[in-house]
């Protein structure tokens, strides 16, 4: 599905990833974990096209597309959140999850003004297809509201819903459960089983461990930039290496 | 169980937008019946053709997230475009008023592509610089466009055997472009590419990752803008008659900008109350005509300060919201 090869990045003169390789299996959840400033979310932005690769090569399904700007990425069927909420706050929550479709709904803007009967039997089933993914994440009552006025919960779900419902072949998640409570965190996991349950490949990076353990297929640790461990959950754990660099910094500040 | 009520209450709802441009344009078909003073009527025209130049800026400003600070110079490109094109070269009008549109379609599309390439507000600058230079060039340039004295004798549009010569028969022109212009930028603002652009002003790295090419968005709708005003002023130059700098300077610029932002940044609605309330204040407060400037001023600091996303969306955004909200507790 993904690969990536030797990828670097600096920012200045400083390492923010340094010749990471990973593999991204089609159907599975690979999660990314490590500790604050590993390069996380750098890598999230180099896949996703909104940072460019400084070295190496990103290959989605054999094909490279490290040197692709982020609206071709986003054509190539890989869609992501992210870690601080980009949520369009003046728009409703359906059309939040509408924008998640705007590469299916491209047309030139001859077309769109002129609204054609095509084009409005294409509104409507993109309208169809967004509603239910809003009721997957279980959005649907709140359809209608200005995004702006949903809860910090109800916003990452609507993320969510706004990168699934375009089937992406690839979903990057930038730490979906950061700052929410128990009770919201065990409803994105469910969130996140089920999409995987219907065939969604995806690349997690969280902090939370309880939910990396209980959905991930696959754990690389990245720290300082480089990857130092990867394998299943279970075995991860127990790698001295992740313990030492990851854990261990954790004990120390706990 | 849906009775028919039901049913008409969700038609209404499912079709409002096209319901109220259809009861406007009704509106405005029975208006000179019930309107004949010419003045009032030419007021009215007036404000028809400021709103084909700013339901194009404001789609600009509102859903691009940059400002044109030169939207009169397109104004003045159509003007006196039409202008020399029909009285000096003696072409017929409406090929005329499509050629210069064109002309001020590359003119932007030349001036925007290196300007909107860099992030920040680089256009602005450009677009008053060049709003200045068009400016000068069409009081410098006597010659061609008659100088600070104006330009005369411009003929006006006819359809067929119909001249629109009185202000009842340019209402009905003016106001069928300004209803065109209105439908279509409703029709766009609703498309996937318009939610793509609403998501642009909001976000651009969001906006780029869910698909749309930044770059060329925010171009495009800086070229279809400046098609816009040049039609416009294509009109105002055909509606009148006659043409001077003064209607294209810097401040006409700034006023359009002031429209856009009293009418709320991205509310195609609001182009409409805008426009018009900008165009009416200086009949309703005419003695304070010298502070104009001032008044203009203080209005638009006035909203930035406190509905920094315009006067009517600012409302609207904060009524949905409480009213959302009011909804969530009862639920």
């Amino acid at each position: 599905m993904l690969e990536l090869l030797k990828v670097s990045k600096w920012f200045g003169g400083l390492p923010a990833l340094q010749d990471v390789s990973l593999r991204i299996e089609p159907g599975r959840i690979t999660a990314l974990i490590g500790p604050n400033g590993a390069g996380k979310s750098t890598l999230i932005n180099c896949i996703s096209g909104v940072d460019r690769a400084g070295e190496g090569r990103i290959l989605l399904d054999g094909h490279a597309i490290e040197k692709l700007p982020a609206h071709k990425i986003a054509a190539q069927g890989v869609a992501r959140t992210f870690q601080n909420l980009k949520v369009f706050a003046r728009l409703s929550v359906l059309d939040n999850v509408l924008t998640g479709l705007t590469v299916a709904a491209e047309s030139s803007f001859i077309i769109s003004m002129l609204r054609l009967p095509a084009l409005r039997h294409q509104e409507r089933q993109l309208r169809l297809k967004a509603l239910e993914a809003l009721d997957r994440f279980e959005l649907a009552p709140k359809a209608g509201w200005p995004a702006s006025a949903l809860s910090y919960g109800d916003k990452k779900r609507m993320e969510m819903a706004r990168a699934f419902v375009s089937e992406p072949r690839l979903v990057l998640l930038d730490e979906p459960v950061a700052g929410l409570n128990s009770e919201e965190t065990a409803k994105i996991a469910r969130h996140i089983r089920q999409q995987r349950r219907a065939g969604h490949t995806m690349l997690l990076v969280e902090h939370d461990m309880e939910l990396v353990m209980e959905v991930a297929d696959q754990v690389v640790v990245l720290d300082s930039g480089r990857c130092i461990a990867s394998g299943p959950p279970a075995q991860v754990r127990n790698n001295p290496l992740v313990l030492e660099a990851y854990l261990g910094r954790m004990e120390a500040t706990a | 169980m849906m009775t028919s009520r039901d049913n008409l209450v969700y038609f209404c709802y499912l079709h409002r937008t096209g319901l109220t441009v259809l009861a406007l344009s009704l509106l405005l078909l029975l208006w000179p019946m019930v309107e004949s003073n010419p003045y009032n009527l030419g007021l009215s025209n007036l404000i028809a053709i400021y709103v084909i130049v700013v339901l194009g800026l404001n789609l600009f400003i509102g859903y691009t997230g940059q400002i044109s600070l030169g939207h009169a110079a397109f104004f003045a490109i159509g003007a006196y475009g039409s202008a020399i094109g029909t009285t000096t070269l003696g072409w017929s009008a409406w090929p005329v008023m499509l050629l210069v549109a064109l002309a001020a379609a590359f003119i932007a599309f030349t001036i925007g592509l290196p300007a909107l390439k860099l992030s920040g507000h680089y256009l602005a600058m450009a677009t008053l610089g060049f709003n200045i230079v068009i400016y000068t060039l069409l009081v410098q340039w006597d010659t061609i466009t008659g100088g600070p004295s104006g330009f005369a004798g411009i003929p006006y549009l006819s359809v067929g055997g119909l001249v629109f010569d009185t202000e009842i028969r340019i209402h009905y022109l003016v106001w069928s472009f300004a209803m065109i212009s209105l439908l279509s930028s409703l029709n766009l603002v609703r498309s996937g590419t318009g939610r793509g652009l609403a998501a642009l002003a909001q976000d651009e790295t969001a906006a780029a990752a869910l698909g749309v090419n930044i770059r060329s968005a925010k171009v495009k709708v800086f070229v279809m803008s400046a098609v816009l005003a040049s039609l416009a002023g294509s009109l105002f130059a055909h509606c009148y008659a006659f043409v001077s700098p003064d209607s294209f300077n810097i401040f006409v610029s700034v006023d359009f900008v002031i429209m856009v932002v009293v009418g709320g940044m991205g509310s195609i609605w609001g182009t409409l109350l805008g426009t018009a309330f900008i165009t009416l204040l200086p009949e309703w407060i005419e003695a304070l005509d010298a502070y104009k400037d001032i008044i203009h001023g203080l209005i638009l600091v006035l909203i930035l300060l406190f509905l920094p996303q315009g006067l009517v969306t600012g409302i609207t955004d904060a009524v949905r919201t409480r009213i959302a909200l009011g909804r969530g507790k009862h639920a």
